[in-house]
């Protein structure tokens, strides 16, 4: 298992992390706190992932609350200011403030790929149930369909269904979201195909519940679970391919701000404006990163 | 041997047959010929005489199972449609940005099986255990930065602060390795992942600790015994890494202004020109299978027991076992099928 950074797989932060007094008699306040405490150190990496994943969320929600201005104004007397205390990330050709831009661009991005991800998991648990529970011709057609999706590079696919549907940040979405279905397929068939020989579907077949509602009650939630870790890794993937089309023209729309497209602007200017392209740059960094050690210790916990 | 290879020959055949079919089916199908939609667009750019040729070459007049034929039949001949926008064969506009880009791509690939193997070695052999820990999170790092804040950063930093690297191609060797890099860093990240996996099970083999006890050192069991073990699913990770590279080039040559396939594709993208991406889907799809065709005929080059028949009996016939091929995946460390190994990120 891959982590970040050392210490938060230490014996010591495995052992205080595991829910000691649970069971036990109700310990004193104090012993609680140190309890938790020592949870949070033993995890301190993974805290500040899920610290940063929530406050990129609440830009989503609420850009409001954290800067007051307007992402889309003009202020042509303060164009091209460095960062300061008052422009944190600086200012771009048009005088607009780029950390209020990297703000209201989060609600795109994170947009674009909760999108994708849900298209990945409708379309992918739609197709990989039809193939796991009736076999036979469905299963060898869909099969053979995703294989020839996968003998395809991913991001190239994407592409070509954006060239299909059009620009803009919701036909990229479902380009990506199209793409990714096929990995979804493969594993919730693989569920199902275990699934549809368990105990419990063969009471609810021989309890007379019909096909429908016993895909829909039984096999579907179960074979649902395993695929939460891929989940948070689709999600780290369709944010940075969804900002990849962005980059390229291909996405998000000028003067929309995107994170993707925030960096192709900085771009231009890279040569003595370096701030406007590496600020919404490492803020992709630092949202994937987040996402993709919170999906490792989800997929851990599952494992261990 | 020859059984085997034909079937595998039949088989990466059929796969290419239905990513065509699969292409064409997206591009010219849909209701709505988009083709057509193309053509008589006002912003086409095209002279009517253009316009004219361009339907008569897609037969867009006729019903779409016999355009299907006719553009499969020039498929088997090696054609790839006309451009919508410049009315030039496809194959010969990618004739011209490939060589660029394959460079890029042969260097990545260099590039990036260097830096997997490296960072692999280092997770497994560094000495100290905070070294091995930090070297376990680079893989994650790798597969979470996107490849055009790598560009942005490289360029800023090691072209326009240090001039280390010329900012524009310019054709030289020099300005071909940052990008190189940068693309390499794309595969790497799974490979590095595969690859460390992959020793640490085969340093848990009994054989291995044989060979400890008989006093061979760390180093010399690595690379007489380890390293040719643990290097079979990294093969068959590179064989989906060329596809990936390809598709990689697209960004990389954005944020380098290269040209090459990648810039042909952003290109006939914002110009709505179909054929000219499809032609690319097909062609990375010919990689694809052309990569994994070498890779399945490599392997017994490299573990020769897959030439062995199941009861452990060498295949008394010599002959490649066509009926029970014992392909990598099925050996010791089984995955589930079709899934990556857990902690792997595919791009």
């Amino acid at each position: 298992m891959t982590q970040l950074i050392g210490p938060d797989l230490s014996p010591e932060g495995a052992a205080a992390g595991a829910p000691s007094t649970a069971g036990s008699f109700p310990a004193g306040l104090g012993k609680r706190l140190l309890a938790a405490l020592r949870w949070l150190a033993g995890h301190l990496t993974l805290v500040i992932a899920i610290a940063i994943v929530a406050l990129v969320l609440l830009w989503a929600f609420f850009p409001g609350l954290f800067t007051s201005q307007n992402p889309t104004a003009v202020n042509p007397a303060e164009h091209f200011l460095p960062p300061s205390a008052e422009h944190w990330f600086g200012t771009d050709e048009f005088g607009r403030d780029l950390y209020t831009r990297v703000v209201y661009g989060s609600r795109t991005s994170l947009t674009g790929a909760a999108v994708a991800v849900a298209v990945a998991v409708v379309v992918g648990s739609a197709l990989g149930s039809v193939a796991g529970w009736f076999g036979g011709f469905a299963d060898s057609l869909i099969g053979r369909v995703i294989d020839v999706v996968l003998s395809i590079p991913g991001f190239l696919f994407a592409i070509t269904i954006v060239a299909l549907l059009g620009f803009g940040i919701f036909q990229s979405a479902l380009a990506v979201g199209l793409t990714s279905s096929a990995t979804f397929a493969r594993l919730i068939r693989s569920e199902v195909l275990m699934a549809s020989t368990s105990n419990y579907v063969e009471a609810a077949t021989t309890s007379g519940a019909r096909t429908f509602a016993i895909l829909r009650r039984h096999v579907i939630p179960n074979s649902i679970a395993p695929t939460f870790s891929l989940v948070t890794v689709q999600f780290g993937i369709a944010i940075i391919w969804i900002a990849s089309l962005s980059f390229l023209g291909l996405g998000a729309q000028p003067p929309k701000p995107e994170w993707g497209l925030l960096v192709s602007d900085g771009r231009d200017f890279i040569a003595s404006r370096s701030w406007l392209a590496i600020w919404p740059g490492l803020t992709v960094v630092a949202v994937v990163l987040s996402i993709n050690h919170i999906s490792r210790h989800i997929s851990r916990g599952r494992s261990s | 041997m020859r059984k085997y290879l034909a079937r595998r020959v039949v088989q990466a055949v059929l796969v290419l047959w239905a990513a065509y079919t699969l292409s064409f089916l997206l591009l010219s199908a849909l209701p709505g010929n988009a083709i057509e939609n193309r053509i008589h667009a006002p912003d086409s750019g095209l002279t009517p005489q253009d316009g004219q040729v361009l339907l008569h070459y897609y037969g867009l007049d006729k019903p779409v199972w016999e355009q299907y034929l006719h553009a499969l039949g020039r498929a088997l001949h090696g054609e790839l449609g006309l451009s919508l926008t410049s009315v030039q064969p496809v194959t010969s506009l990618i004739g011209y940005a490939l060589p660029s880009t394959l460079r890029l791509t042969g260097l990545a690939l260099v590039a990036g099986i260097v830096l997997a193997g490296t960072v692999a070695i280092l997770i497994n052999y560094a000495p100290g255990a905070w070294l091995r820990g930090l070297a376990a999170g680079i893989p994650a790092l790798f597969a979470s930065v996107p490849t055009f804040v790598v560009g942005i950063l490289v360029l800023q930093y090691l072209s326009f602060r240090a001039h280390l690297i010329p900012p524009v191609d310019d054709g030289s060797f020099r300005a071909l390795v940052a990008p190189a890099i940068t693309l390499g860093l794309v595969i790497a990240a799974p490979l590095a992942q595969v690859f460390s996996t992959s020793i640490r099970t085969t340093r848990k083999q009994p054989f291995v600790h044989v060979l400890h006890a008989k006093g061979a050192g760390e180093g010399y069991i690595f690379r007489k015994d380890v390293f040719r073990n643990s290097s079979l699913p990294v093969l068959t990770l590179l064989g989906l890494a060329f596809g990936e590279l390809i598709a990689g080039s697209v960004v990389t040559e954005a944020v380098y202004a290269r040209a090459g396939v990648g810039k042909l594709v952003v290109d006939a993208v914002t110009n709505q020109d179909l054929p000219v991406v499809q032609g690319v889907v097909v062609l990375s799809a010919v990689a694809y299978v052309v990569v994994n065709l070498v890779v399945d005929l490599a392997y017994p080059f490299i573990d020769p027991r897959i030439l062995v028949g199941r009861n452990g009996a060498a295949n008394s016939k010599g002959t490649w076992p066509a009926g029970r091929w014992r392909g990598p995946r099925r050996r010791g460390q089984a995955q589930p099928q079709g899934l990556p190994p857990e902690d792997v990120v595919v791009p």
